[in-house]
């Protein structure tokens, strides 16, 4: 089964994120690099990418012509992604310990900044089935 | 363990062959698309078969006489289509023929599939994907892995850039003395390009495009054998062979970005950097001084210090100078300021910067290396916001991480009046240079 997993942060928290103590920056980003790896290792990682700041972020409407509208202008609490990783595994049960693993990122950080929400959502992978 | 081996060294003979088997079949047949699916039937049946009935004594005559009855095959499917039965048939009776004969290889026609390959009507994306394909005898599969889209996303760039070559009606010739330099120039910079999209992705454990430098060199390998006399060819695979001598040096453990000034330099390749050390220096005798070899001298210049104190900057500073007037490219402008920081110190880098600002093309780098100036001259508060800024318009994620890094090494000082303006920077020896 695959699920994708998503990380999702307020702009005030990219913001602070961005402000942390070096140390706890360069074990966050270790913890990330880790983490990757161990579900590559075990076989579950199908691809993982991180996404640009939100300040980068623009939303596109088509205008009346069909042409895009840009804007860049985003409410105080909107969430923005983050970054997400999908993976291959057994079932639900494996994929919630996974996230879980995300959410609290490594034991020191956990301790610090508590854990981070990830939604988790299946992938529409399967083949169809016949009704017998 | 032998088995791996060769496997190895079957992929490494099938891929050094495809061009010219390809060119041969291009040359009879005037079809570069078909051509170009016939011979990768041929290479995979290769593949399949050699392994249990053994190597064919002549594999480039095995590969081509396959290739040929691929395209028989095809010939005849299309005339069912067609009816045009009588052409079609002198067609095939003179292939048939044809396929048996035992051509000597025309050195030639690889170098002509190469600039067909890299013609300017194509997009750079498209360039790239078919030179791999027909000249470095890659998969589709390991194309699309590499730059890591879906397979028949890749299949259909090889295909749309088929097409083009087919609309354009390039002819399968040597282009003509006029054209030759403006084509080669192409050539170069597709090369160019494959070995960049190697060197700077490091986007983690997942996604290795190392490669893609490996191909890129290989194959500028193959046309410095078929043009050895051209200065700048020789200039782009010394370049190739002394920046990817650094390899093992640039990343950290967990695939961390680690700066040149940085760098355990005993992990450098040194048996590379004196292959392209003497390339360059051959080249640049002959008196034809071109964009790619000044910058393979300036690689060369990095390579030789043995320490990046001992950095011979007031030379590269002049290459870089010389390199400037001979092209529009940002990263030269770039790279020139911060030459021109090490030599004059970080003010006249950061004047020369003020020149370029704004240029969107390299808006992060812009961002990193004012970063990294601001920090030789002392103002702290400066590179860190610059340094945040740079990480914040990066698509690399190491790159990102290293940025916001320098910044929070910065930052975790503690503002007081007296480290406001710090008078040196304790990571940068360089800072009175």
């Amino acid at each position: 089964m695959k699920y994708m997993m998503l990380m999702s942060s307020t702009k005030a928290e990219f913001d602070a994120y961005v402000n942390w103590p070096r140390e706890d920056l360069a074990e966050s980003v270790s913890f990330m690099r880790s983490f990757a790896k161990e579900l590559e290792d075990t076989g579950a990682l199908v691809l993982t990418m991180g996404l640009g700041f939100p300040n980068e972020a623009k939303l596109v409407r088509a205008g009346a012509d069909g042409d895009p509208v840009t804007d860049g202008v985003f409410p105080e609490s909107k969430e923005f992604l983050a970054g997400f990783w999908i993976i291959d595994v057994e079932g639900p049960e494996e994929a919630y310990r996974i996230a879980a693993k995300a959410s609290a990122g490594s034991p020191s950080l956990h301790k610090k900044y508590g854990s981070q929400p990830i939604e988790i959502r299946r992938l529409m992978d399967s083949a169809p089935q016949e009704w017998q | 363990m032998t088995d791996e081996l060769s496997q190895r060294s079957l992929e490494h003979l099938l891929r050094d062959l495809t061009p010219q088997v390809l060119a041969t079949v291009v040359r009879r047949f005037h079809d570069f698309d078909a051509a170009e699916d016939a011979v990768q039937d041929a290479l995979s049946a290769a593949a399949q078969q050699w392994p249990w009935k053994g190597r064919p004594e002549n594999p480039r005559a095995w590969l081509t006489r396959v290739a040929f009855r691929r395209m028989v095959d095809h010939i005849r499917t299309e005339s069912a289509r067609r009816r045009r039965e009588s052409e079609v048939s002198a067609q095939i009776a003179y292939a048939q023929q044809l396929a048996f004969a035992d051509s000597s290889p025309e050195q030639d026609d690889t170098l002509i599939l190469l600039f067909m390959c890299c013609h300017p009507s194509l997009t750079s994306a498209s360039a790239i994907a078919i030179t791999l394909r027909a000249v470095g005898g890659l998969t589709t599969a390991e194309i699309a892995h590499a730059f890591l889209v879906p397979e028949a996303t890749m299949a259909q760039r090889i295909s749309r850039a088929k097409q083009t070559i087919k609309a354009s009606e390039i002819p399968f010739q040597m282009p003509t003395s006029d054209e030759r330099v403006q084509r080669l120039r192409s050539v170069l910079h597709v090369l160019y390009l494959i070995f960049n999209e190697g060197y700077t992705a490091t986007g983690g454990n997942t996604l290795r495009r190392d490669d893609l430098s490996h191909e890129a060199i290989r194959i500028a390998r193959l046309l410095y054998s078929l043009r050895p006399a051209e200065p700048e060819v020789a200039g782009l695979l010394a370049l190739m062979l002394l920046t990817d001598a650094r390899r093992l040096a640039r990343t950290g453990p967990q695939s961390e970005l680690i700066p040149l000034d940085r760098q355990d330099r005993s992990l450098w390749d040194r048996p590379q950097i004196a292959e392209g050390t003497k390339l360059i220096s051959t080249a640049m005798r002959q008196g034809s001084i071109g964009p790619y070899q000044l910058q393979a001298a300036i690689a060369a210049l990095h390579d030789e210090a043995p320490r990046a104190e001992q950095t011979d900057w007031p030379k590269i500073l002049a290459l870089y100078g010389l390199l400037k007037r001979m092209s529009d490219n940002p990263m030269v402008n770039l790279s020139h300021a911060i030459a021109s920081a090490m030599v004059n110190g970080p003010t006249a880098g950061l004047r020369l910067l003020d020149e370029i600002q704004g240029d969107p093309r390299i808006a992060h780098r812009l961002d990193a290396a004012r970063a990294h100036l601001l920090e030789l001259s002392g103002d702290r508060l400066g590179a860190i916001t610059f340094y945040r800024s740079a990480a914040s318009k990066t698509d690399n994620l190491p790159e990102r991480d290293y940025l916001l890094l320098q910044a929070a090494r910065l930052s975790d000082v503690p503002t007081t009046p007296d480290n406001l303006r710090l008078k040196t920077s304790p990571h940068n020896p360089h800072t009175d240079a």
